[in-house]
């Protein structure tokens, strides 16, 4: 598979340290939900750095979304999060990925559960489910620093009110006022409250930093779900 | 190994295509070492080595590594026993 050039359409920002690049790709083929695509940077002296980022919009749109958080210590994200501009080509290898999809011929509820910017591929999920008639149930559970810190938040408002998807927060940092949960990380009875139980065998999708991801995944098999039924993207 | 950080084969994805000709990270490989067998996508992926190294999320053994540059890839599998695909043309 080869580079492509990819053309910066649209830049939105998210929140304070998340911007979303709308990429003009020519002869783009479409994705599924979940896959990212690697972005490739060249610096004038010929240093290349490589990062994959997952693919926020939805299949079938025109332009492919990538939202980008900004990690302070990388070399990628804060370029495109802060210095990229509008008209800019930028070199992309992708779609890829086959395992960390959803497919709107799967019928079975799903679960969500994202960690930060990991709501990024989830996100590429619920709206692949708004734009078909599939009616498989979801829930997404999110969990954010902060309020500020929430991605899409209108959007993801909207979705939650639609038939069978249920979106749920937690916040790790701060609250909203009057907030009626515990502010925290994710523990086993939130987790229980705010999922689908192992006896409707959901397939779950877990996408976060390495540690969250690694801490949801123990919870949910402790809490009876099957392993197989689990998939997880980890982002460092 | 398990306390550096490390990704999951699904970024290894791309990498991966400029040697195989159809998505490595979707198919199942089973670990020589313990006999795990798990999607490719699950395995655990250091890349900060010379070129990516995937091993064996249950024994931390190595399954694949590759290594790239000067125009050539070098590819190392032994140790996966097999890798089960998906045959997308399939009725």
């Amino acid at each position: 598979m080869s580079w492509r050039v990819a053309v910066v359409a649209e830049l939105r920002d998210e929140t304070d340290t998340a911007r979303t690049l709308a990429l003009d790709i020519a002869d783009w083929s479409g994705h599924t939900a979940g896959q990212h695509v690697d972005v490739r940077l060249t610096a004038p002296d010929g240093y290349t750095a490589v990062r994959p980022y997952s693919i926020a919009s939805g299949p079938g749109q025109q332009r492919v979304d990538l939202t980008v958080e900004i990690d302070p210590n990388g070399e990628v994200s804060p370029y495109l999060a802060r210095d990229v501009t509008v008209g800019e080509q930028l070199e992309i290898r992708g779609p890829l990925g086959g395992w960390f999809v959803w497919r709107p011929a799967q019928t079975e509820p799903v679960q969500l559960i994202a960690g930060g910017s990991g709501l990024v591929p989830l996100m590429s999920m619920l709206r692949a489910r708004a734009a078909t008639d599939s009616s498989a149930p979801f829930r997404l559970l999110y969990s954010v620093r902060r309020p500020e810190a929430m991605l899409y938040a209108d959007e993801l408002i909207r979705a939650g009110k639609l038939e069978d998807v249920d979106v749920s927060l937690t916040y790790t940092r701060e609250a909203p006022p009057g907030w009626p949960h515990p502010v925290g990380r994710l523990d086993a009875v939130r987790l229980e409250v705010e999922t689908w139980p192992p006896s409707v065998a959901p397939t779950t999708y877990i996408c976060g930093p390495t540690a969250f991801v690694e801490a949801v995944a123990d919870l949910l098999l402790a809490a009876g779900h099957e392993a197989r039924r689990i998939r997880t993207e980890r982002f460092g | 190994m398990t306390t550096d950080s490390f990704l999951d084969g699904n970024a290894a994805a791309g990498v991966l295509r400029e040697v195989f000709a159809v998505d490595v990270t979707s198919a199942h490989g089973q670990c020589v070492a313990c006999g795990n067998t798990a999607p490719m996508a699950e395995s655990r992926l250091f890349g900060d080595a010379p070129g990516l190294v995937l091993r064996c999320a249950g024994c931390d053994a190595v399954l694949l590594r590759l290594v790239s540059g000067g125009g050539r890839h070098w590819l190392d599998v032994r140790g996966l026993t097999y890798l089960e695909f998906t045959d997308e043309s399939a009725p």
